[in-house]
């Protein structure tokens, strides 16, 4: 017992010296961060039986072992980490975060602000706009496995952003959110909160990226509203160094008439989870759920899907495809879920897995759980390797065996890449999966 | 050595079968040469072959380009060497762009370190899209995806006009066109015919040699080369049916 009291009170440690970095913050602030940390002290580890993390390394999730949460960064330059944020070709603004601190600030235009839009960092929040983060923030239920991890992030998160557009503004240019982990063994929990008022439109890009090659653990959560009519387009590119673990707990609700589209591109991490669920709840509603992971060296990229319909003539589609080099694994898990009145529900899964390498090892766990009686529901899962008919193809054209194999795995993922609206996002992404694919 | 495509001797088998059987034949550079003959005879096993498919083994015999052993060569090598292959059923590439795949076989044979210059490739790809009659949007679409028949088969001459090989193979283009595609397809090897360009044109029916007139025709069954002679022995087997040529190759055995 000794030994193990040892281990709780140097995270109970940091979380007291957190807890008095806040000393401004309102007192619900800090009760709901106490809770979360009761909360994520009580709740157990991920057990073997766990449905939610079959096929799944467990071995690294006793992140008390491994990082300090005392909040302590060595980032040095600063200037360097906002040159390396820049993503799109224009914004309506831009928050830039290394260790959980502001590096920099882009504020949205002056007539957006007028028109009531809300674009600042969650400390920033905390202080200005508390009745909203009281109605929204980790308003989402978080029910795909990740619920330890979710109360960590709340007993810890400082940063990320939140956005929120009040009814009917349609804003074209992308907001934009970096986050850095600097600090080697250190913990980022990037928050990112979109609340899209009736008939809004808006994008979203978010970037969690590494300044060096230390080891380090990110616990991030994104959360997006959409009201009635509402349009959210949010991108999230995830390209840590292949030392961090990651949590990315994701979720939307999309209301009546709405149109929820998330796309990710998953690059870094040694060992990675993702949990992403839509909820598709307010009649005519779609949701798009897209993603692309390229894996190698002993990668593990571990994603689990929900897509729930609770209300009728709702439509979504997911689509998610991995490319595996070399040792790496990914696991796919996803779930269809249709309640008994959601009828008419349109909804899809695919899982497409692209195996390079006889050592690399795709799991696809799909799945349905349908209780109305008049729906379109499929799901397709298929892992494959490249085709040797398509390289001799190639080849006898000319093109050199390696950079045929590249053109095949580029063109896999375009299929995702593509959907990306930022033709210089898109194109940034294909730079970072060029980089990455000639290692 | 005389500028030819020179196929000597070939045995090729597929698996331990022999398809290919002491092939013999010249191709001039500047000449149009056809194969004809029945299904099952081997044509595109000579095809696959020459272009190096695994599948194929050259057991003995050779194939020279201009004096040199294409044998040795890996497949992009004896592409870059000259040799263009246009396929019976091109494959499909999901995600490539037609201008990214022929892009890159540009590249590939470009020195090491040079870059290909960009807007001259575009006007180029235009120019050569204008003349088969492919319509520009197709630049961005994937290689041959939902392709029909004759989108894939002037995709397939597309490529050849844009990497300029010294000898071409055309296995069976004629197959799966109407009279239209048949017409701008033919048109478009007619185009690149010239002193520079030695091609051999498989085909089932004589109807493809009516479009591009071939300066010799051969006549191939049961894996080598059974009759030889001008456009117009394409006419007269069109007219004798291949049970014809089964008698002279059953005489000769």
């Amino acid at each position: 017992m000794e030994a193990e009291t040892g281990i709780d009170e140097s995270i109970r440690y940091d979380f007291q010296n957190h807890i008095d970095s806040l000393n401004t913050a309102p007192e619900w602030w800090i009760q709901y961060k106490q809770d979360a940390f009761d909360s994520y002290m009580d709740l157990p580890l991920p057990r073997r039986s766990d449905e939610n993390w079959r096929f799944a390394n467990r071995s690294d999730l006793d992140v008390e072992r491994s990082y300090a949460f005392d909040g302590e960064s060595s980032l040095a330059d600063r200037s360097k980490l906002e040159q390396a944020s820049q993503f799109t070709e224009t914004q309506s603004g831009s928050y830039v975060f290394a260790d959980n601190q502001l590096v920099s600030a882009n504020h949205a235009p002056q007539e957006l602000q007028d028109k009531g839009v809300i674009w600042c960092s969650i400390s920033e929040a905390i202080e200005r706009h508390g009745d909203l983060l009281k109605d929204y923030f980790m308003k989402q239920d978080v029910d795909l496995g990740s619920e330890k991890f979710a109360q960590l992030h709340s007993a810890f998160v400082t940063n990320g952003i939140l956005l929120y557009i009040p009814k009917g503004v349609e804003i074209d240019a992308p907001f934009c959110a970096y986050n850095w982990a600097s600090t080697p063994n250190g913990a980022i929990f990037p928050h990112t909160l979109v609340i899209a008022e009736e008939f809004s439109s808006v994008r979203l890009v978010e970037a969690h990226l590494s300044d060096g090659e230390d080891a380090a653990l990110s616990c991030g959560v994104t959360h997006l509203f959409a009201g009635i009519g509402a349009k959210i387009n949010y991108t999230h590119v995830q390209n840590f160094n292949e030392q961090t673990l990651g949590f990315q707990i994701n979720s939307n609700i999309a209301g009546k008439d709405s149109q929820v589209e998330m796309n990710s591109v998953i690059l870094g991490c040694r060992h990675y989870r993702s949990e992403t669920h839509g909820q598709v709840k307010g009649s005519g509603a779609h949701v798009d759920m897209r993603s692309m992971a390229l894996t190698d060296a002993g990668q593990e990229i571990d994603q689990r899907t929900l897509q729930t319909h609770s209300a009728p003539n709702t439509t979504s589609n997911l689509l998610f495809k991995n490319a595996l080099k070399e040792q790496s694994k990914t696991i796919f898990s996803g779930l269809i879920k249709v309640d008994e009145g959601a009828q008419q529900t349109d909804a899809y899964q695919t899982n497409r897995n692209l195996l390079l390498s006889s050592n690399a090892e795709a799991n696809s766990l799909p799945g349905l759980e349908i209780e109305a009686n008049d729906v379109k529901c499929s799901h397709g899962a298929t892992t494959s390797e490249i085709e040797d008919e398509e390289i001799f193809y190639m080849l006898a054209r000319g093109i050199p065996r390696e950079a045929a194999q590249e053109l095949i795995v580029y063109g896999f993922f375009e299929e995702v890449l593509s959907q990306i609206a930022d033709e210089t996002l898109a194109e940034r992404t294909r730079e970072l999966i060029r980089a990455k694919f000639r290692g | 050595m005389s500028a030819s495509l020179e196929i000597k001797n070939l045995n090729v088998n597929i698996g331990d079968k022999r398809i290919i059987k002491d092939f013999n034949l010249s191709i001039p550079k500047g000449e149009v040469h056809a194969i004809m003959g029945p299904n099952g005879t081997g044509k595109s096993t000579l095809a696959k072959a020459l272009a190096g498919h695994p599948d194929y083994e050259i057991v003995s015999g050779d194939a020279l380009v201009d004096g040199e052993s294409l044998l040795d060569l890996e497949v992009d090598e004896r592409s870059r060497s000259g040799l263009f292959l246009a396929f019976q059923y091109p494959m499909e590439i999901p995600g490539v762009s037609i201008a990214n795949f022929i892009r890159a076989a540009r590249n590939a044979r470009l020195p090491d370190g040079e870059e290909l210059n960009a807007p001259a490739f575009y006007k180029e790809l235009y120019e050569k899209m204008d003349m088969l009659k492919i319509d520009r949007k197709f630049t961005s679409r994937s290689v041959n995806e939902g392709f029909s028949g004759g989108e894939k088969k002037r995709c397939e001459i597309l490529q050849m006009a844009m990497l300029n090989p010294r000898y071409a193979i055309l296995d069976e283009t004629d197959s799966g066109l109407d009279i239209d595609a048949l017409k701008v397809v033919s048109d478009g090897v007619n185009a690149l015919r010239g002193p520079g360009l030695g091609a051999l044109v498989i085909t089932h029916y004589q109807r493809l040699l009516n479009y591009i007139v071939p300066d010799q025709v051969h006549v191939m069954y049961d894996g080598r080369i059974v009759k030889s002679g001008d456009k117009d022995l394409a006419l007269e087997l069109e007219s004798k049916g291949y049970d014809w040529i089964k008698e002279i190759a059953d005489d000769a055995a």
